[in-house]
Formats: structure tokens, C-alpha cells, sequence
């Protein structure tokens, strides 16, 4: 029977190329602008640690004075280096890193290559077994490097391609500006997206960094600190080291929810202690959040990006209120043809799974369409300078999205005037003709 | 020519109708907003910076290594620009306006005060004004003598002597930052203090766009007399005539490069380009809201072309036999015109509520401002006119149907 409404609706369209064609592209139109703004929006609320992103929590603390105080106002986004050292110290997770964004001039060892600023991330040993980083060659830092200050560090594949030429280049030495480091580890290709250890380094979703040095290494050869600084009790930066400034990030691994529970205790009791200290003036304030609540709470996608989705959901329904009225037109035309078959014995469902295959195929035509103008829309959105660009490539799950979509959308958009094409009496179409 | 025949007749056609309504309400409620949205986006990117974009240049260089005797190197790097011919001014800024970075600071009219009584931009550098081209508008410059090296400030700061000779004293603020602290006052000798340390102001400049925090009060800067060394983050600025520009850069260029080979020059940009990058965003959203409107409209008017061209070969017979009755080509291009135009006006008062209900969502997930009335007659006549397009093809066809079809059968 399919085969045969399928012939049906092929006739039906070589009848009225321009209308099924208008109809087609209306469908496309709507199905490649959702699917594209909603594989953009698919990429960029992306799960960075797919797997881990349960078990990584990002600990808050208030450690300001009352200056500007409001009751229910959320702790800073990053940590001061002495809570910092004091909760790695603490020792309290099953791993955990303190971390700062930098920038540090590269002296290239071939005399070939220009110097250059790379951007670094200046961490602690835990980083890399917990946020399971890939290694190329050699190995990371261990917490005793951390320890010692040890002048070593790791790089990036990209920048191991560019200074090496690809070789295992661990054992040598990288001159960054006056202080030499000793690589111990080439990592392999590496793009969390989003940035999540650090949302406040050029852009959301810019590449991980190329050198990664151990942090105390890297404050102690001074070199220069890349991100957010916030500081209060008035202008204090340059001894960022003691002043009241904000400008770390530290991240905890916790393997199941008692352990969670056992930190967030662990964190109030630690603010109690400051404050009594006198370090902490503000009531007790701590959040603990894993690492998806965190990128929800940071709004890591960007507002433009959600804005474009619903602009384009709005678009796709004018083009389905657009192919309704068109077929409803269409099948309330064809009253004469349908009377006939109703009067030569089609029931009313057999008229209806006809009509549904016509719209279905109208509606599969669309999707393709609808497809071919997504990875147009997706190339052009890759086109663009943001630093999520790269990324906006379709995968298998947004691919199925968008049939699903196409389809459903036409069967939804064909029911209407199926259903009301169907209602049709036999005898009254077979009088008039 | 009556309403009422085009009106029962549309009842006979009750669903299609509604649908057509709901397009053209749906259609004209999106772009109504989208339609705001991007005179919000151009609004935002015409916001003038306050200095003289046409002639100046931006250089950004960071050395290798530490330098011992970075303060009188700096003064002979300014010295080697200043030599290059065509170049009027320049500066080594720690901020430059709409670059994308930024250091601000909350300003108090009191050391005792708990809120801060709004955010700032900071902006140092020797000969800052100058080279940027503000425009002064009450007291005068930053003085030479008032100029403290940015490392002796943030150590004396640190100290908390307020007393102390490292700190500067004096500060320039911008017109719209006066007018919210002071409304209505002169803002020249009033106090805004760093910490417990009193800073005086001694001119206003007209505008000074931040960094890059705009939504902060995109005016809101404070210029301070302090000093910059050459290190990341800072700019050499460079203010030349604007047809010398592409020349002078070289020339900057090279002299920068000869007088240390051990720098790198991270950025040379001009402000066609600092202000093209710092709005890509708000332009591609811009272009992508005209595209969206401009296909939706297309889509509707081929929307109502389809349905319109189905109507009139539906009504062939009527037509004929109406025309037979007497009624003039007139009389049945303006049916289906009067038609189209009572749909159209259906779908704009309802389309009137949905831009409303559209903008409220927008404003309550998106922080968007009201939409003004004015937006609502403009998307008014342009579905309107839309309407009246797509519906004049199918309209002349029908008024091209001659009295005979009425004596023929089917």
C-alpha cells in the first residue's frame, strides 16, 4: 500500500512543482536554521569530562571584608592564594589542583623561530591524573616537584610540534624568559571544551594552554599571571601573593556524594576557622558545585547563542504554519479526487495513511534540504573569529536530531489537512463532477 | 467595495484563514524584535569612544626578559617614536579604549562607604590625553610633576600611607562619570577615594570609552597620573594624520624592533580594527537577525502568494459568473486585494500582542530593554506591504478571468 501513496504522491507533485517545491524549501529553510543554531547550542553546553564531570567540584569561599555586603550574594569565582594553599595543603580531597592562568615568553632553542608568548597554565601535580590528560611523551610533575619549586615543565603536542619538530623532547630545556625549565612531559591533543578550569581566559572556549609549570615554580620565577583579578580593601595588586585579591582556581576530585557531603563540611568548618581568625568577616558563605552546575552557574554558553536558538525555533514555526495552510490548500483542492476514491471504496484511514505519506515525503525532501543548509550554516558559522568556532561541526546525535525533526514537523504539519481533507462525503464530490 | 461578502467568504475557509493570520501575527511579532534587537546592536556599536579613532595606533609589545633599567628605556622607546616622522603624539598606555581588557576599580565618595558608588575603567600612562584626543571640558590636563611610576604606586598603596610621596593625587574623570557622582555640581576639586587615599579632581574630558566591561557604564573612566614600564598588557599609542597611518606603523615598527631585538610585538593594530574586533559579535548577530527577518518575510509572502493563487483558481466559476454579473476587472483585483488586507490587518493586532509577550520573555531571560511603540507601525506596514506584494500577482490573474468561464462547466 505504501508504495502505492508513495506513487500517488509523486504524482501529486509533478502536478504542482513550484507549490511542493515552495513547500519543500519553507521546511528546509526552518529545519537548517534550527539545526544549526541548535548544534551550536549542542557543542557549547557540551560535558568537557564526559564520565569524570560528576566527580569534579569546584570549591567557594567568602574570604571578603564587608565592604559592600548583601545577604544571599554569591562567593567570588576564584580563590586568594593563601585559602588556595591552605585547602590543597588540607589535603582533604582525593585529588586536587590550584591553578592560574599566565603568559610566557618562549625563547625557541632553533634560532630559526622568532621568540614568541605562549599562553601557560601554572598548576599543581594533581591536574593531569584528574582531569585525565593525555600524555604523548614523558610523564607529568609529581606533587614533590610542586614541593620543591622545581624548575620543570610540560608542553602542549602543537607546541612540541613547533619547537621539536614532533620529537620526544622531554629532558630538554625550555628558556622562557630568564628562567629555563627542564620538559618532563609532551601532552597529546588536548581540547576540553569548554575551558572549564578556567572560564576567564580569553573567551569560554578558548584551546588549552601550551606550557603547563608547576605553580609555585612559575610564581617564584615571576613570570606574568593571565585571567581574572579582583581585589578589595582598595588598590592592591602587584603583591598579589598577600593582598586580598581573588585570582586562582582550585578544583577537587570527590568519587562519591559522602565524600562530597564530607568537603562542603570541611569548607564551612575551614571559613569558621578564618573567621575566627579574624581573616573571614563575612558570614559563612561556601558553595560547592560539580562541574556541570558550575558551567550552568557561570552561564559558560553565550547569551547570543541561546537568543539565535529561539530565534530560529520561532522561524521553523512560521515555516510549518506556512506548509499547513499550503497543504491544507493543496488537499481541500484535490476535494474531486478524493471524493472518487471515497465513492470507489478507500475508507477514510486509507485516504488518511495517503495523505500522511505525502506530507511525510514532503517533509523528508525538507530535512534533506534542511541538512544540506545546516553544514552550510555550520561553515559559516566556523568562518567566524569566536573561540568556539572550530568546534561547530554536526555529529551522529544532532544528524538523527535533525530527521527526527524534519519528520516529525511535516507529519505534525500534515495532520491537519489530511485529517480535514478525509472528512470528505463521497457522494456530494461524485454530484458536482 | 463592502467587507462583508470577502468576510463570509472567508468563513468558508475558516482553518486556512486562521492560518494565514497566525503566519503573518507570528511573522510580524518576530520581526518587530528582531527588528529592535538590531537597532539595539547598531546603537551599540556607534557608542563613541571619545578619542581621535582616525589617527591613532595601537602598539603592543612585551619584552623577554627583565630589563634593570626599564624606566629610561621606556623614555628613549618614547623618544625613538616620537622621532618617526608624521607621528604627532605618543603614549604608553596600561589601558586602551574598546582593546578588550581592562582594569577598573570601584569608586567610593567616602573612605567610610560600604557600596561603592560605581565602577570605573582605569587609565594611566605619561601624555595619555593627549595622544588620545579627549576632548577637555572643565579644569585642565595631568600635569608632568603629578606622574608616579606605576610600580612606586602599587608598592605605596600597599604601605597604606595615604601621605605617602608614591601616590598620585590628582585625577581626570570623564562627563558622565561626574554627572552620576555629583549630578548638577562641578565635579573640579571634589574627592573620590582609592582606599583611605584622597584623589582630587582636576578635569573632565567629554567621553572616554572603557576597555572592554561596557555593560559597567560603558563612559564610566578615570584617568590617573602614573606612569607605565613596557611589559604585557600595555600599548605604545601613537597619533599620526590619518592618511600617514599604514606608513607610520612601519616606521614605529622597525624603530621599536631596532632600538631591543629581544621583544615581541604581540598586536599593532589601528582602531578600524580594535573597534571592528570588539563588536564582531554584536555585527554578526546584527547580520544574522537581517537575515532571519528578510527570510521570514520571504517565506510569508510566498506563504500568501501559494494560498492566494490556490483561492483563485478555486473561485475560477465564481469570478466568472461575478464578472458576467457586471463586476469590473477592478472590482475583482481589489476583492482579493481588500482580502488580503483584512488577513494582514487579523495578523498584525495579533501579532501586536505576540511582539509584546515576546519581548516580555526576552526581557525577563535576556535583560533587554522594553520595546518601544515606535517598532510596532513599522512592522505594521511592513507585513502590510509584504501582503499586498505577494498577493498582486494571484489578484491580476483572477481579475484576468473573462464572464465566459461562468457558462462553461468545470
Amino acid at each position: 500500500m505504501f508504495g502505492y501513496y508513495l506513487d500517488l504522491a509523486l504524482r501529486s507533485f509533478s502536478r504542482h512543482k513550484a507549490l511542493t517545491g515552495l513547500m519543500v524549501l519553507a521546511i528546509a529553510l526552518g529545519i537548517g536554521t534550527s539545526m544549526t543554531t541548535l548544534t551550536v547550542l549542542h557543542v557549547l553546553s557540551n560535558d568537557p569530562l564526559p564520565g569524570r564531570s560528576q566527580m569534579l567540584f569546584y570549591p567557594q569561599l567568602d574570604p571578603q571584608d564587608l565592604d559592600g555586603y548583601r545577604p544571599g550574594v554569591e562567593p567570588p569565582g576564584q580563590v586568594t592564594l593563601i585559602d588556595g594553599m591552605n585547602l590543597l595543603r588540607a589535603h582533604r580531597a582525593e585529588r586536587q589542583a590550584l591553578m592560574t592562568g599566565g603568559s610566557v615568553p618562549v625563547e625557541p632553542p632553533r634560532g630559526d623561530v622568532d621568540p614568541f608568548f605562549a599562553d601557560a597554565r601554572y598548576t599543581t601535580a594533581d591536574f593531569f591524573p584528574m582531569f585525565e590528560v593525555p600524555m604523548r611523551y614523558g610523564r607529568a610533575w609529581s606533587a614533590a616537584d610542586d614541593q620543591a619549586k622545581a624548575r620543570v615543565a610540560v608542553i602542549s603536542r602543537s607546541l612540541n610540534d613547533r619547537l621539536f619538530g614532533g620529537r620526544d623532547s622531554t629532558g630538554q630545556l625550555l628558556q622562557l624568559g630568564d628562567s629555563a625549565f627542564r620538559i618532563v612531559g609532551v601532552l597529546d591533543a588536548w581540547r576540553p571544551s569548554p575551558h572549564f578550569y578556567d572560564l576567564h581566559i580569553a573567551g569560554s572556549y578558548a584551546r588549552a594552554e601550551d606550557v603547563f609549570l608547576p605553580l609555585q615554580s612559575a610564581l617564584d620565577a615571576k613570570l606574568a599571571i593571565n585571567g581574572s583579578i579582583s581585589c578589595w580593601g582598595g588598590y592592591a595588586v602587584g603583591q598579589l601573593a598577600t593582598a586580598p585579591c581573588v585570582w586562582l582556581q582550585f578544583w577537587v576530585q570527590l568519587d562519591d556524594p559522602a565524600q562530597a557531603v564530607g568537603y562542603r563540611s570541611f569548607l564551612e568548618h575551614y571559613s569558621q576557622e578564618q573567621q575566627a581568625l579574624g581573616r573571614f568577616q563575612r558570614p559563612l558563605n561556601v558553595r560547592l558545585r560539580n562541574l556541570m552546575d558550575w558551567l550552568g552557574y557561570q552561564r559558560v554558553v553565550p547569551s547570543d547563542v541561546r537568543l539565535q536558538t529561539w530565534l530560529a525555533a520561532g522561524f521553523l514555526l512560521v515555516c510549518l504554519v506556512n506548509t499547513v495552510g499550503l497543504m491544507l490548500a493543496k488537499f481541500m483542492r484535490r476535494n474531486d479526487e478524493l471524493g472518487v476514491r471515497r465513492a470507489l471504496g478507500a475508507s477514510k484511514r486509507a485516504l488518511f495513511a495517503q495523505l500522511l505519506v505525502e506530507s511525510g515525503v514532503i517533509g523528508l525532501s525538507g530535512g534533506l534540504g534542511g541538512l544540506l543548509l545546516a553544514l552550510g550554516g555550520l561553515w559559516l558559522v566556523r568562518q567566524r573569529p569566536t573561540d568556539y568556532a572550530a568546534l561547530a561541526q554536526l555529529d551522529a546525535p544532532m544528524l538523527l536530531v535533525t530527521f527526527a525533526l524534519a519528520l516529525g514537523a511535516s507529519l505534525t504539519a500534515g495532520l491537519l489537512p489530511a485529517w480535514r481533507a478525509c472528512q470528505i462525503a463521497p457522494a456530494l464530490q461524485l454530484k458536482e463532477a | 467595495m463592502t467587507v462583508r461578502p470577502i468576510v463570509s467568504a472567508l468563513r468558508k475557509h475558516k482553518i486556512t484563514a486562521w492560518l494565514v493570520i497566525l503566519e503573518i501575527a507570528l511573522t510580524c511579532a518576530i520581526v518587530c524584535n528582531a527588528v529592535f534587537l538590531i537597532s539595539q546592536r547598531l546603537q551599540a556599536m556607534a557608542m563613541p569612544s571619545g578619542i581621535a579613532e582616525q589617527e591613532l595606533l595601537a602598539i603592543d609589545v612585551a619584552n623577554l626578559r627583565e630589563e634593570p633599567d626599564a624606566k629610561a628605556r621606556v623614555q628613549e622607546d618614547l623618544a625613538a617614536l616620537r622621532a618617526v616622522p608624521g607621528v604627532r603624539q605618543v603614549s604608553l598606555a596600561g589601558l586602551v579604549p574598546l582593546a578588550g581588557s581592562e582594569f577598573n576599580t570601584e569608586v567610593k565618595l567616602d573612605p567610610a562607604q560600604k557600596t561603592a558608588s560605581l565602577n570605573a575603567a582605569m587609565y594611566t600612562g605619561e601624555n595619555l590625553l593627549a595622544t588620545l584626543g579627549t576632548r577637555l571640558v572643565a579644569g585642565r590636563e595631568l600635569q608632568p610633576e603629578e606622574f608616579r611610576y606605576a610600580d612606586e604606586v602599587s608598592k605605596a598603596f600597599a604601605g597604606g600611607d595615604a601621605q605617602e610621596q608614591g601616590v598620585p593625587h590628582t585625577l581626570v574623570i570623564t562627563q558622565a562619570m561626574a554627572e552620576q557622582l555629583w549630578p548638577g555640581q562641578n565635579p573640579l576639586g571634589r574627592q573620590i577615594y582609592f582606599r583611605s587615599v584622597p584623589i582630587r579632581v582636576v578635569g573632565v574630558v567629554a567621553h572616554l570609552a572603557r576597555g572592554s566591561n561596557l555593560a559597567l557604564g560603558g563612559d564610566y573612566s578615570l584617568v590617573l597620573p602614573i606612569r607605565e614600564l613596557v611589559k604585557e598588557g600595555n600599548s605604545f599609542l601613537i597619533r599620526t594624520a590619518p592618511q600617514d597611518r599604514a606608513r607610520v606603523m612601519q616606521a614605529a615598527l622597525a624603530a621599536l624592533k631596532a632600538r631591543n631585538p629581544h621583544r615581541v610585538i604581540l598586536a599593532s593594530r589601528n582602531w578600524e580594527q580594535i573597534r571592528a574586533e570588539f563588536f564582531q559579535n554584536d555585527r554578526a548577530m546584527a547580520g544574522l537577525l537581517v537575515g532571519i527577518c528578510v527570510a521570514l518575510l520571504l517565506v510569508t509572502a510566498l506563504g500568501i502568494f501559494g494560498l492566494a493563487s490556490f483561492w483563485v483558481a478555486q473561485r475560477r466559476r465564481t469570478i466568472g459568473v461575478r464578472r458576467a454579473l457586471g463586476a469590473t476587472r477592478g472590482d475583482i483585483l481589489h476583492y482579493f486585494q481588500t482580502e488580503n488586507f483584512l488577513l494582514a490587518s487579523a495578523g498584525i493586532v495579533l501579532g501586536m500582542v505576540f511582539a509584546y509577550g515576546i519581548n516580555l520573555f526576552l526581557m525577563h531571560r535576556y535583560e533587554l530593554p522594553r520595546l518601544p511603540l515606535a517598532y510596532l507601525p513599522v512592522g505594521a506596514a511592513l507585513l502590510w506591504g509584504i501582503g499586498q506584494l505577494a498577493v498582486l500577482a494571484p489578484a491580476l490573474r483572477a481579475a484576468a478571468v473573462p464572464p465566459v468561464v461562468a457558462t462553461r462547466s468545470v
